[in-house]
């Protein structure tokens, strides 16, 4: 018999065997499973190493008839069993046997597959199976040795664990959130750096060299103040941190770099695969979340999933054991009476009110902002050296402060309109990333007002630069001296890139700066105040107020992703955002792990913003989207500057692709890029996306639908199955004189034998009836026929 | 990938690593961990695969577990005896199944193992009883306990029939948000 086929049926016998194996009878997940696992792989691997040594003997007996020996059949049957043990080897983790089992059944597979797949290698093409065998064990080695060293790789594992120990997984969520953003930064920062830094700095022409990588011979005696550094003008400005440095030169270097189109590329690329990676963390967070919202299983899950198993700190344990209490009490009582609507007016009265103030203040600070951004042009057209630190960075101020107390405010707000706290956190939520949406846009749009200014002002210094050089040029004809002048010298025109650049710069930076700020004044000195004018105070601050502060986890949450969105938006304008921004999110793990364990406490209750991880991962997507719109609009509408950038000269900063196009594929490619682009195949192209979307969704509602059916089904099985026993139960109530009576008729029916006739009411005069009935629940007996 | 070391051959860390979901170093740091539990008993060199079991009382005493109300009842279902002595094996099998690789159906299995605390594959009223009072400390009433149990028996039990088979719990496991996230150990 050939091994492969004695597998087969050796499966079928497991059960058999099972039976005399199993110490309790009844549905064991790891019994059943463990135990056939073992019997069955095992006991086909020995039967199989068994036939496999007599097949050997056979097969050295009759070598030439070895073509026989194999036919296509077998040899099919064989390349399956084969198959089926590598997928039990890929899959052994995953199950729940013990580790000496698991191990066992391991090097079992793995003997098989071995001795197997040579034999496999017969007959045709046995050279280029052994081959592909081979490659593929050195490919599963590669993707071994690479795993481990990523998982080597990842940081700060161990302040992570500390973390969670002490406060739980709450608050570490955001931690890790925090070094996955490190990580998407990290990848944002060396696409840029290396393929658009680095090469103009390397290959490029250098400093000095050309008007526009020269600070202006004004601006020379102070171009390297700390000053003007911090402010990113001076020679931070022409520098390649700045758009405005880059040279439009199609190639660069003996290795023919393409740069403006590699600054295109990699602009649109940080954007595209930034998409790519939040939409794959969404996707597997669907996966992870099981079905959302669902109030049937209330009292089961608190039971169930309330204690945190990472927690390792005594004093957190027991916050949280009376956490978990108080929220047993509070189900409990909401169980047991219908909590009244006590003044449902005056409530109503009150959200109202509440939600008026807050349109008010979110109105307030949009206007605050543009009127601040106003001030700043007019600023900025009278000359900043008139003005002093304040009104130089008047708009970043602002933006920063709002942001620190407009949330306060909110939460103060709440207070009137009595939430449950889950309900009051997305209100919370909502209107801080209403704020901050607003701020937002309030302050591109005064941006765009700038930009219109400067590409006014361009034409006005374009005009002049002709005259400026008609003049040198006559000057330089009749003093017959050669053509040079300092590029220091040279008039320059405007470069609103730059400037757009440097405002985001200085936002991020700002933030930065804000950030720290209130960490250091407000979470420490709290908890400074609190832990030493304790002694000395009328009433006991640790557990009154003020005590310690607990960890905004929302709040800073959303300043993450709202910082983000700025490196998004701002890192095609300048690519030195992702470097701030890797070297920001770095001190600032450091500095916030510290703070959280030295000025937090850990939280009383926690309520997660919403049921699923991917709350905070849709406003990220959210966020990257709208960051991706204005830098689109640019690209696609606006003039790039004349004077400045890798894209001057051009009418539009997307044509570098059809000069490259043009010059560096073969001609065919661009015709056929040409018909590509054509809207007369892009639009059905679009309208062929937009049908497959709609198709993509009616299906899942499809499914939704049809999984909401099969669980009505389920609840009215279940509901059934506990009416049933209920009766059964009742009526071996009322036989209650001889509930366990071991012998009962084999056939399953409720036969009133012995003609007693007396009806399960009541009492039973006579012998009792041997009835069948289904037993009650309570006590475990044999197995009973029903 | 290169570091000499002398505690396990390769084909052991292969082994190890095909059937958790540990890495090499991973693994290494867990052995140093299970020495310095009791390095009296436990040998720096697992090549001849000696068969060496920590008793519970070590186990529990581990930072990560300490605090943890049902840390008997994890220790004892990765036990192959089933009294909380765990072999290297088992240490192993029971971090790689608490981390955070592991997938959902795995850890409702082992869950149902440990939240059963009679052992009859069955979590009854009494199991459910017992967890309640380790999660609340007691500080619940008789009645509050008893309205609670049963409750989540009402919840989850599918086939009326008053406690929960495995069937029953991975149902309600299944669908739980948290579920992920709080059955997790980080070592």
């Amino acid at each position: 018999m050939k091994p492969w086929l004695a597998e087969s049926d050796d499966e079928n016998q497991a059960p058999a065997n099972e039976e005399e194996n199993g110490e309790e009878g009844e549905n064991s997940p790891t019994g059943r499973k463990g135990r056939k696992g073992r019997k069955g792989a095992g006991a086909a691997n020995r039967k199989a190493r068994e036939n496999a040594k007599k097949d050997k003997k056979k097969k050295d007996a009759d070598e030439s008839d070895e073509e026989d020996a194999i036919t296509e059949e077998e040899l099919d049957k064989l390349k399956e069993a084969v198959e089926e043990k590598k997928k039990l080897i890929a899959t052994i983790r995953n199950k729940p046997w013990k580790m000496k089992q698991k191990l066992e059944v391991l090097k079992d597979a793995q003997a098989f597959v071995e001795k197997f797949e040579g034999a496999l290698g017969k007959g045709k093409g046995k050279k280029f199976y052994a081959y592909k065998v081979m490659m593929l064990k050195k490919w599963m080695k590669f993707q071994r040795d690479f795993e481990n060293f990523k998982t080597a790789c990842i940081p700060w594992e161990m302040k992570i664990k500390e973390i969670e120990s002490h406060f739980g997984s709450s608050v570490a969520s955001y931690f890790i959130f925090l070094r996955w953003m490190y990580g998407i930064n990290m990848i944002l920062f060396g696409l840029t750096f290396g393929l658009v830094m680095v090469p103009e700095a390397l290959m490029g022409k250098p400093y000095g060299s050309i008007p526009r990588k020269t600070v202006p011979r004004a601006e020379q005696p102070s171009a390297m103040n700390f000053a003007t550094l911090y402010d990113f003008s001076g020679f931070a400005q022409y520098s390649v941190l700045f758009y405005g440095y880059y040279n439009s030169q199609r190639t660069i270097g003996w290795l023919q770099f393409r740069l403006p189109l590699s600054y295109l590329l990699v602009g649109i690329g940080t954007i595209a695969y930034s998409f790519m990676v939040v939409i794959r963390t969404m996707a597997k967070n669907a996966n992870d979340d099981g079905g959302g919202d669902d109030n049937s299983f209330n009292f089961s899950w608190k039971m169930y999933t309330s204690w945190d198993f990472l927690i390792g700190n005594p004093e957190t344990a027991d916050n949280k054991f009376a956490s978990i209490t108080t929220s047993f009490k509070e189900s409990i009582l909401e169980e047991q009476e219908n909590r009244k609507e006590e003044n449902i007016h005056l409530v109503r009265f009150l959200r109202v009110l509440a939600n008026f103030i807050v349109l008010c203040t979110l109105a307030g600070s949009g206007y605050l902002i543009y009127f601040v951004v106003r001030r700043s042009q007019q600023f900025a057209l009278e000359g900043l050296e008139n003005y002093g630190w304040w009104e130089r960075n008047e708009v970043n101020t602002v933006m920063s402060l709002l942001g620190m107390f407009c949330p306060t405010m909110f939460d103060v707000v709440s207070g009137l309109e009595n939430y449950h706290p889950r309900i009051a956190l997305r209100w919370q939520l909502g209107r801080i990333f209403a704020l901050f949406l607003g701020n937002l846009y309030t302050f591109l749009i005064a941006l765009m007002d700038e930009i219109n200014l400067k590409r006014q002002e361009e034409k006005i210094v374009q005009h002049n630069m002709t005259m400026w050089y008609a003049n040198l040029f006559n000057g330089s004809q009749s003093e017959n001296s050669t053509f040079v002048v300092d590029p220091a010298d040279v008039p320059r025109g405007p470069c609103w890139e730059t400037m757009v650049g440097q405002e985001f710069v200085r936002l991020t930076v700002n933030d930065i700066m804000t950030t720290y700020v209130t960490i250091l004044t407000g979470d420490f000195l709290q908890a400074v105040f609190v832990r030493f004018f304790n002694y000395c105070w009328c009433w006991d601050l640790e557990y009154g107020w003020p005590s310690y502060c607990e960890f905004d986890i929302s709040g800073n949450v959303l300043g993450l992703i709202f910082n983000q969105g700025m490196i998004w938006m701002g890192s095609f304008y300048a690519p030195c955002l992702p470097l701030i921004n890797v070297f920001r999110l770095h001190t600032s793990m450091y500095l916030q792990c510290w703070a959280v364990m030295c000025c937090n406490v850990p939280h009383a209750r926690v309520f997660k913003a919403s049921r699923s991880n991917n709350f905070y991962m849709a406003m990220l997507l959210f966020i990257l989207f709208l960051a991706m719109l204005p830098v689109v609009y640019t690209i696609v509408s606006i003039p790039p500057s004349f004077d400045c950038g890798p894209f001057s000269g051009k009418q539009r900063m997307f044509e570098v692709i059809q000069e490259t196009l043009h010059h560096d594929f073969p001609a065919w490619f661009a015709k056929v890029f040409g018909y590509a682009s054509n809207p007369g195949l892009i639009l059905p192209f679009i309208l062929l996306m937009v049908m497959s979307i709609y198709y993509l969704n009616a299906t899942s509602k499809g499914y939704q639908a049809s999984i909401l059916e099969l669980k009505k089904k389920l609840q009215s099985q279940a509901e059934e199955n506990k009416k049933r026993s209920k009766k059964a139960a009742e009526k071996a109530a009322e036989t209650q004189d001889d509930p366990t009576k071991p012998n009962n008729s084999p056939g399953s029916q409720p036969n009133r034998s012995d003609g007693t006739g007396a009806g399960p009411k009541g009492k039973n005069l006579e012998v009792p009836p041997r009835i069948a009935v289904t037993r009650p629940p309570a006590p475990k007996g044999p197995p009973v026929p029903s | 990938m290169g570091n000499k070391q002398t505690i396990f051959t390769d084909e052991q860390l292969d082994a190890y690593q095909d059937c958790t979901f540990f890495t090499r170093k991973e693994i290494l740091r867990l052995h140093g961990r299970f020495y310095e539990l009791a390095p009296n008993i436990v040998p720096m060199d697992y090549t001849d695969d000696p068969d060496v079991k920590l008793p519970m009382q070590l186990i529990i005493n581990m930072p990560e577990l300490m605090e943890n109300p049902f840390k008997e009842r994890i220790v004892q279902s990765f036990s192959e005896d089933g009294e909380g002595n765990l072999s290297f094996n088992d240490f192993v099998d029971m971090f790689s199944v608490m981390s955070e690789m592991a997938p959902r159906e795995l850890k409702a299995i082992y869950a149902f193992k440990i939240y059963d605390f009679n052992t009859d594959n069955f979590i009854c009223k009494s199991d459910l009883e017992k967890t309640l009072n380790k999660l609340t400390r007691e500080e619940l009433e008789e009645e509050e306990v008893t309205l609670v149990c049963e409750k989540v028996i009402e919840e989850a039990d599918m086939d009326g029939d008053g406690k929960l088979a495995f069937a029953d719990f991975e149902n309600m496991i299944s669908k739980a948000p948290d579920f992920l996230s709080t059955f997790h150990i980080r070592i």
